[in-house]
């Protein structure tokens, strides 16, 4: 290539006080150009991208774009010069239209009064660029689904025609049907000449869309080169710093009597019908599109929901209506897939996070004893190498992953026997998810039933015994895991089957 | 910055915040005589008496993410309550209970109210607040209540206005608080309270019974305001359907002054305690220097803006 590249990072270091987050990064993105950005949480990636996008400025290297020098003041500063950021979590104002939104901050205007033909205009053309002219432009946000959203806070970041497009886990809330459709309007930005950051945890999605890769490890660059013909082992082996052989425990155990069963079980409007058996040491996994009603079926059986219809029986279970508490009571524990809305309290500790579902077990004659919470916590910390400070910091300063974990323990504490995870590794690093699998195993082996819902197949194909797909609110299909295949539950999935 | 370095700088806050509104009285020629004696801080305190019962209940109701606008109303209903029954014969301590009680009553149909329609607090309190109000008036046939004595006039003074002792409303006010505190801090009900206003959804979702709680919030909360209303009415020796009017507003300042959050979560009773006293040193302060009570109002509007920018800043250096 001759012409100068559309970015180019030369050493860049960021301190935080004593944490060096970048040690001297260098990155080079070429225009037309896929570049998957690959590293655990806590390798710098975030920072590298708030470097990039103007929201820090970095203590030492030298950033250029299109071969001048770049240094943004802020993010506005950057989206101006070219650099366009779109974040895991989306930044929408969901009572506005699709059009307001898209030309937030940029309409088209003539003394202050709105133009509204040539926003229109241009509001579709940023979507035709990406493949979805059709959209309703006039529908609030907040009636599209996640992907579209998603496509719409895309189309703001194309209006000032960006050089460069930094997608953040774009695909951790999108079905396979959805990241087909994302994947085609990447790679039309990419012929338009648009370099793309691409950063995710789902490596074999990075190899799929992406031309290059960079990987990043404790704030350095370890390693670089095309995808295609890559090895995942290699890059897996260069972000953990060590080989990971089995992400997937084989662990032997043997399955006991039904423990947790839902009888043709209706909750309006998501869930239309759905029966499941669960056994003592059986790890059942639910497969399905967003919005096929999985959630709604853990949180039915959770009673966080009310059910219009059906039963669910829990083996030694109690009379009377269940709510979440009498779940809890009966030793059914459950993760939500929303670690920040509703699975923790964000701005409280993580031994109070922690032991929420039984406080008054720490209590004598009436009184919280602070310090046998925080021996608890402490135990769990150490146990599944949760990096912290201590248990009385509050937990919303930790990483994705180390949230999890202890979003994970407060059911293990509990200790629940019947375990109903929602997207359990949603958005967080390799070496966290490879634990929290070992742990999936560790519990099955020990007779506890486990259902997992999750989006991601090879997730589901390595860890569960019973895979079940559900399809608009219906459980379609429970069979072992030996009858399945990715394409297979994709088939049943979409209605196909 | 250390932890523990932190937290100390977040409890401390309040506690300098009053030391400098303190000093600042203590300065000036007019004052400086008569401000910094035991007796000023006598009557300091006794001033501070209803609003700081107030802010104990509103503490909680603030920590679990709600707010109660009604409190102003509350404490004028239940004091004409009390008058009424003093007015009929009954003693002091049933007339207490009593008021306590209806205070209780006011907090259970908030509760209850905001839980069962699922309307905001706000709203909910913003509705109390009137129906309250003109309540008080309707009993009080729209005029003040008079008695002829009772003891419960005394527990706002002591028979001799120059001794050392405290008024007994002083003396409750400090115990309530150092129980309220405990409650909040130690007691699986107060773990609750934090979690609710921390995050409601994971509250529920862990089995805290979150509608039950609210009610019990807002009831207990409704058992202080009713207090308040008792030491209004001590102070008052009448009861008067017009008393504390924008009285909520004092009440919820010295609660975020104190390092609360309004969005719910933080929170904490000595916080909260300083900042009613720092209200009412400044109230008092402003007084003996003099100044007309607009003066008053515009520089405590300016005091609570000071006061939740400043504890923004330790937010953000703590994150």
């Amino acid at each position: 290539m001759t012409s100068a590249p559309a970015l180019r990072l030369t050493g860049i270091a960021k301190a935080f006080g004593a944490t060096r987050a970048l040690k001297g990064v260098s990155f080079e993105l070429a225009a037309g150009e896929v570049h998957a950005l690959i590293g655990e949480n806590g390798a710098g990636k975030s920072t590298l991208m708030k470097v990039l996008s103007g929201a820090h400025a970095p203590d030492a290297g030298s950033m250029e774009l299109a071969g001048r020098p770049y240094a943004p003041s802020d993010p506005h500063d950057a989206r101006l010069k070219g650099v366009a950021m779109i974040y895991q979590e989306l930044n929408l104002a969901l009572h506005l239209s699709a059009q307001e939104n898209i030309l937030l901050g940029a309409e088209s205007a003539r003394g202050g009064w709105i133009d509204h033909r040539a926003s229109r205009a241009r509001a579709r053309e940023a979507l035709a660029q990406l493949g979805h002219e059709s959209l309703d432009l006039d529908r609030p946000v907040r009636a599209f689904s996640i992907a579209e959203q998603q496509v719409i806070e895309i189309a703001r970041a194309l209006l000032t025609n960006p050089r460069v497009l930094i997608m953040d886990e774009p695909t951790s809330s999108l079905t396979p049907a959805d990241t087909e459709r994302l994947f085609a309007a990447i790679t039309r930005l990419r012929g338009q000449g648009v370099g793309i950051i691409y950063i995710s945890h789902f490596l074999e999605e990075c190899r799929r869309i992406a031309d290059r890769y960079t990987v990043l490890k404790d704030g350095e660059t370890v390693g670089s080169g095309p995808m295609p013909g890559a090895s995942l082992d290699h890059i897996v082996t260069l972000m953990t710093g060590r080989e990971v052989r089995e992400l997937y425990p084989k662990s032997e155990h043997s399955l006991g009597p039904v423990v947790l069963e839902a009888r043709e079980l209706v909750s309006a409007p998501r869930l239309r019908r759905a029966s499941l058996q669960v056994r003592a040491g059986e790890i059942v996994g639910l497969a399905g599109l967003i919005g096929a009603g999985r959630t709604e079926l853990l949180r039915a059986v959770f009673a966080l929901d009310a059910c219009d219809a059906g039963a669910v029986i829990v083996s030694g279970g109690r009379p009377g209506a269940p709510t979440p508490r009498s779940r809890w009571a009966e030793g059914v524990g459950f993760l939500s897939e929303n670690r920040k809305e509703e699975g923790l309290m964000l701005s409280q500790s993580l031994a109070d996070n922690l032991t929420l579902t039984k406080a008054s077990a720490f209590s004598r004659l009436g009184l919280i004893s602070p310090r046998r919470q925080v021996a608890v916590a402490q135990r769990w910390i150490d146990a599944l190498g949760v990096k912290c400070r201590d248990a009385t910091q509050p937990i919303g300063q930790l990483s994705g992953g180390n949230q999890q974990k202890i979003a994970l323990a407060r059911l293990l504490e509990h200790p629940a026997r019947i375990f109903l995870l929602d997207e359990p590794t949603r958005g967080i690093d390799v070496g966290s998810k490879a634990q929290i699998y070992r742990l999936i195993g560790d519990l099955a082996r020990a007779g506890k039933a486990v259902v997992v819902v999750s989006s991601y197949l090879p997730e589901l194909l390595g860890l569960c015994d019973t895979i079940g797909v559900m399809c608009r609110g219906e459980l379609a299909a429970v069979r072992p895991r030996s009858a399945w295949t990715e394409a297979e539950i994709m088939r049943v999935a979409t209605g196909a089957g | 910055m250390p932890p523990s370095l932190a937290r100390l700088l977040r409890q401390a806050g309040p506690f300098f915040g009053l030391l400098v509104v303190i000093a600042l009285f203590s300065i000036p020629a007019e004052t400086r005589e008569f401000f910094l004696t035991y007796h000023n801080f006598k009557t300091i305190f006794t001033q501070t008496v209803i609003v700081a019962i107030g802010a104990l209940g509103m503490t909680m109701i603030i920590v679990s993410g709600g707010i109660d606008l009604s409190v102003g109303s509350s404490i004028a209903f239940t004091s004409v309550v009390g008058a009424l029954l003093i007015q009929k014969g009954w003693g002091p301590f049933p007339a207490l209970v009593a008021m306590i009680l209806s205070g209780g009553f006011v907090g259970l149909l908030n509760g209850a109210a905001i839980a069962a329609l699922r309307l905001v607090p706000f709203i909910i309190t913003l509705g109390t607040l009137g129906v309250m109000r003109g309540s008080a008036k309707w009993l009080g046939d729209n005029q003040t209540v008079n008695y002829e004595s009772s003891p419960i006039n005394t527990w706002m003074t002591t028979p001799d206005p120059f001794s050392y002792a405290l008024p007994a409303g002083v003396w409750v006010t400090l115990g309530l608080a150092i129980l309220t505190s405990v409650l909040l801090r130690h007691t699986v009900f107060g773990r609750h309270v934090f979690a609710l206003g921390s995050n409601e959804a994971t509250a529920r979702l862990c089995g805290v019974p979150t509608t039950r709680l609210k009610v019990m919030i807002y009831a207990l909360a409704g058992c202080f305001f009713g207090l308040a209303g008792v030491f209004q009415l001590a102070r008052l020796r009448q009861g008067d359907p017009t008393v504390a009017v924008g009285l909520e507003l004092d009440i919820i300042a010295s609660v975020i002054i104190g390092g609360a959050s309004l969005s719910g979560g933080v929170g904490t009773v000595l916080g909260s305690m300083i900042g009613a006293l720092i209200m009412a040193v400044l109230r008092n302060g402003s007084q003996q220097m003099g100044w007309p009570t607009y003066f008053q109002e515009i520089i405590i509007g300016l005091v609570i803006i000071v006061a939740v920018f400043v504890d923004r800043l330790r937010q953000g250096r703590q994150g």
